[in-house]
């Protein structure tokens, strides 16, 4: 590292910015956790200098043990359920019509703004939107009238109904029996790679892991007095759909650019050697396109993860089927008044983002190193 | 603060000199920001208040800030994050109860009002229980610009007639006669989001416990999980079974339109339904539509008051306290009220300015039993109300009375109700 005259102009001109970050980003996540660490919202929470007491981890013990926080986990479950259909839906769906756009059909353009256009909307309207077509009296559930059929009676954001519902007090052995899949598979492709040793190391906290699911969860405390019901609200099918219908277009555009970045005499090679549609997709475009699909998972998990507006639009406050943390944290912060407590599910959401972008942004500096070295 | 509010009776009675002078125009200035959730239907009531306001005050610059959103959801939020910023509104509309006195006189945010409630007569012309809920021990910390009931219910009488059922005088009657006009295809009663169901509630419970009993509930003498306590959720769960499963997608108006339609039978709703009535549908009060107490609660008055306070700190608290006396003035009263539908909180207000369902709600008023309402923030504090519309969303889904009477326990113990 020399000082060189240039450094320091570039130095100089980063520090304005630098500041700014450190102190309205940096500085404010770290007040948030702190707040989170305090008992902020008994009595006077609104006084000027309202009193803090640090209490440690309390709130976040609380809210995954207490009963009255029964709506928080379920609100964590369906984060959980609108990232995987968020992610799917839009994955699918995107690359769907982005082979059907490579194909150049007439009036392509006109197909590509429309499909992007919902992505220019605002959340909220698209809430709206998607609010009265859902409306259980009218909207999609006539729909079928039309031909003669009889209307649809799905509640769409008023139903209460729930499927996949699993005890809270299994997510230990869940999250194991998923971590033990993932190793095994990693072990399975290490193996495949010749590197046996190594798949061995990869298949013994596997079989570990299934080993305590089947014999030891008993040794571990219990994390609530009593069992408690959680699973897929169906609730959730209708906000899905809306966010779904507002991405697609979003991945769509970022797969058409995929698929328009592979040369040309990829596509003419494959065609020689007697591949198919089918084939060429599956052989020689998805795996170009793999980037794209993790770029497209960091950013659309991390919106459902952000998820606030539409929701909001969409059922209202407190509709607690369809709701989800960054609606609750709100509401227990500027409704409730408890601010360490809506803190804490604050920090909870922005270590789940984390738990996504981190690993992307270290992959992706490490591809920057790699090109610049 | 004594020097405050000393000054404040100085202005008072410079105020009132200018009053008595040859004109009504002051030499008042500069700016003055008003903070409401009042637009939409409700706008053109504030608009009537803030043209007297400029009318009087020629040389003050009016600001109207209001944030749209129902009971103030969004408005209140808006509101904190100012008031913790350090940036407060010349005056902002808050409920009388515990939304007032937990959230704001708690927090030591307000100015207090006694002085200007004496100068201005107020004690004479606000019933004792109002001012009552406008107070604590220290002073009085806003003035009230309305009255609305919650516990009222909605009918259309001819339907009731070609269904061949009456208006039921108790829940009982209510569940006797609903099987029948379930028969009919008729829903018994709409309900609708969320908060409409806490205000059902709480008109159920105040039917279920009487008066005296629902306010021992937030005295902390009488407990959630006590029998009375749990035999509120039994009969709302009763009640329930009775009402539209598509509750949660529709608006409030939604569900009175129902009743309208002739698809429902009843709504309980608190009396701005009567504005939305009377002024948006274009129905006759007493003809086209009617009313009576919500079923077990006649003569119980359930209340909600809004009113508008004074922080500390304001920029302009001189243009605020002139729009305080404003708000508490007879002319300001009966200006705003009859296009908000609400009944004034002063008793000498002008009855045959308002409508035929405003002239009963008055009457009930002076000579009914007043108890607070849960649902608007009178009588528990925004915690326990935040609280409770989980344990309303847990009960709507589970349909278990002992479990909803068990969480509201512990949210009123969480929440120091009673404290």
């Amino acid at each position: 590292m020399h000082l060189t005259r240039d450094r320091i102009i570039a130095f100089s001109v980063l520090l304005p910015s630098l500041i700014l970050i450190a102190v309205f980003v940096y500085g404010f996540i770290g007040q948030t956790v702190y707040i989170s660490l305090t008992d902020w919202g008994k009595g006077a929470a609104l006084a000027v200098n309202p009193e803090m007491h640090l209490i440690g981890f309390d709130n976040y013990k609380e809210l995954f043990t207490s009963f009255l926080h029964g709506r928080f986990r379920q609100d964590l479950v369906n984060a959980f359920f609108y990232t995987m259909t968020l992610v799917l839906g839009s994955l699918t769906l995107g690359l769907f019509l982005a082979i059907l756009l490579d194909r150049e059909p007439r009036g392509e353009g006109i197909f590509r703004t429309i499909f992007l256009y919902p992505m220019s909307l605002s959340f909220v309207v698209t809430g709206t939107i998607w609010r009265w077509l859902l409306t259980p009296g009218g909207g999609i559930n006539v729909l079928p009238t039309f031909v003669g059929l009889p209307a649809g009676n799905f509640l769409w954001t008023s139903s209460r109904g729930q499927i996949l519902t699993f005890d809270w007090q299994s997510i230990p052995v869940i999250t194991a029996i998923v971590v033990a899949l993932v190793l095994v598979f990693l072990a399975i492709r290490t193996w495949r790679k010749g590197t046996h040793r190594r798949a061995f190391i990869v298949a013994l906290p596997a079989v570990l892991l299934v080993l305590w699911a089947v014999f030891g969860q008993r040794m571990i405390p219990q994390m609530l007095p009593i069992s408690e019901k959680h699973g897929f609200n169906l609730a959730t099918i209708g906000i899905s759909i809306a966010a779904i219908w507002q991405f697609s277009g979003y991945t769509m555009a970022l797969y058409l650019a995929g698929l328009r970045g592979i040369p040309v005499a990829l596509h003419e090679a494959a065609r020689l050697d007697g591949a198919n549609d089918i084939q060429y997709y599956k052989r020689v475009a998805f795996p170009i396109l793999k980037p794209i699909t993790l770029s497209a998972v960091i950013i659309l998990a991390h919106i459902s993860l952000k998820m606030f507006a539409l929701i909001f639009a969409m059922a209202g406050p407190d509709n607690a089927s369809t709701c989800h943390p960054a609606v609750l944290m709100y509401l227990t912060t500027f409704r409730g008044n408890k601010f360490a407590l809506g803190a804490s599910i604050a920090v909870i959401l922005f270590l789940l983002v984390a738990l996504f972008i981190i690993p992307y942004l270290v992959s992706s500096f490490r591809e920057q190193r790699r090109r610049a070295s | 603060m004594r020097f405050k509010r000393l000054t404040i009776a100085v202005l008072v009675g410079i105020g009132l000199l200018a009053a008595f002078g040859t004109v009504m125009a002051d030499n008042l200035t500069g700016d003055m920001e008003i903070f409401s959730w009042w637009a939409g239907d409700e706008g053109p009531a504030l608009e009537a208040l803030i043209d007297i306001y400029n009318a009087q005050h020629p040389g003050v610059n009016l600001i109207n800030a209001t944030v749209t959103g129902g009971s103030g959801v969004n408005a209140k939020a808006v509101l904190k994050t100012r008031m913790l910023g350090g940036n407060p509104p010349d005056s902002f509309q808050v409920h009388a109860g515990q939304e007032l006195i937990g959230t704001w006189v708690k927090a030591d945010r307000m100015e207090d009002l006694t002085s200007l409630f004496q100068q201005e007569g107020w004690m004479d012309v606000f019933p004792a229980g109002l001012v009552k809920l406008l107070s604590t021990d220290a002073g009085i910390w806003s003035v009230p610009v309305n009255i609305h009931r919650s516990n009222v219910m909605w009918y259309i009488p001819t339907n009731l007639e070609k269904w061949g059922v009456e208006a039921p005088k108790t829940w009982a009657d209510f569940l006797a006669i609903a099987p029948q006009l379930k028969a009919k295809g008729v829903l018994p009663l709409a309900l609708a989001t969320n908060w409409t169901a806490n205000h059902l509630w709480e008109s159920v419970a105040i039917s279920v416990l009487g008066p005296e009993k629902w306010q021992e509930l937030w005295d902390g003498t009488l407990s959630f999980t006590s029998l009375e306590g749990v035999a509120v959720w039994d009969m709302f769960g009763r009640i329930l079974q009775y009402t539209n499963d598509d509750a949660a997608s529709l608006s409030w108006q939604q569900a009175t339109d129902m009743v309208v339609n002739g698809n429902a039978a009843f709504n309980v709703m608190g009396d701005w339904a009567a504005g939305y009535l009377t002024t948006t549908l274009g129905l006759t009060p007493g003809v086209d539509y009617t009313w009576s107490a919500s079923p077990g609660t006649d003569g119980v008055f359930v209340m909600l008051s809004d009113s508008f306070g004074l922080p500390t700190g304001a920029p302009n608290w001189e243009n605020a306290i002139a729009w305080l006396q404003l708000l508490g003035s007879k002319a300001g009263s009966d200006a705003f009220n009859p296009l908000k539908g609400s009944i004034s909180a002063r008793t000498d207000s002008d009855l045959s300015l308002y409508n035929a369902y405003s002239q009963s709600a008055a009457a009930d008023w002076q000579n009914d039993v007043v108890a607070g309402s849960l649902a608007h923030g009178v009588v528990a504090n925004e915690g326990f109300m935040n609280d409770f519309a989980t344990v309303m969303e847990m009960f709507l889904t589970s349909k278990d009375p002992q479990q909803a009477a068990n969480a509201c326990e512990a949210i009123a113990r969480q929440n120091a109700i009673g404290e």
